[in-house]
């Protein structure tokens, strides 16, 4: 295998493992449930993309095969790690917050999230009892 | 050389499985342990991926596929399930 190959493949494998540790040790560190979730989306993302290149140009270099696989990796979970973090924080908006103590949106208006969300059939209430509402700071 | 880089990154990809175990059993939430889960998923399709350059073979990529797959339909099911009390209405 040529050397820059070499040199171009440990450079990325170095980054992204780094990068894998940092968004799992921000997932650890933050302090904040809504902070917790800037920290392993975006890195981890960067670090996956990293080793999916990194594998990209070893199988190039060392077998002269261009595969399509990791591209496609690497589309799926750019394409799902933002709806991934839409959901969790309306998770967290739904479990933990009232309406009440958000910001006010513009114009006086509801906010959607609240304001679409028409419980189904048997569902759990998710709106916090006031017994509970020292666990919403 | 590309030796070492990847025994650098099977490390800091496993110490970083173990930060999301610790996240996921001691997480004062219910959304941080869905996000650990989700990111535990992620972890484990690199460290697959690493495998598949360390035995030289393109097999691995399907796995790592599927894997992200379902890991994303999981987590999905699991917010929708804990935000409407249903999954498929």
């Amino acid at each position: 295998m040529a050397l820059w190959a070499e040199i171009t493949i440990s450079l990325l494998l170095v980054i992204a493992g780094f990068f894998g540790l940092v968004g799992s040790f921000g997932l650890i560190r933050l302090k904040d449930a809504m902070s917790r979730l800037h920290a392993p989306t975006k890195a981890t993302t960067l670090g996956v993309g990293g080793v999916l290149i990194a594998s990209m140009l070893y199988f190039f270099a060392g077998q002269g095969k261009v595969s399509a696989h990791e591209l496609m990796i690497t589309l799926f979970l750019f394409l799902t790690a933002p709806i991934v973090a839409h959901f969790i924080a309306k998770v967290h908006l739904h479990l933990r917050e009232r309406p009440e103590a958000l910001p006010r949106p513009a114009d006086n208006a509801e906010w959607a999230g609240f304001a679409a969300e028409t419980p189904a059939r048997g569902a759990r209430r998710t709106k916090v009892e006031p017994a509970d509402t020292d666990m919403a700071d | 050389m590309i030796t070492y880089a990847l025994i650098f990154a099977f490390a800091s990809y496993g110490l970083a499985l173990l930060m999301n175990l610790y996240r996921v059993m001691t997480g004062p939430e219910l959304s941080d342990r869905i996000l650990a889960l989700d990111t535990m998923v992620i972890n484990a399709i690199a460290l697959l991926i690493l495998y598949g350059i360390l035995r030289g073979t393109a097999v691995y990529f399907e796995a790592s596929m599927l894997f992200a797959m379902v890991g994303f339909i999981s987590t999905v099911a699991y917010c929708r399930y804990l935000l409407r009390g249903g999954i498929i209405e």
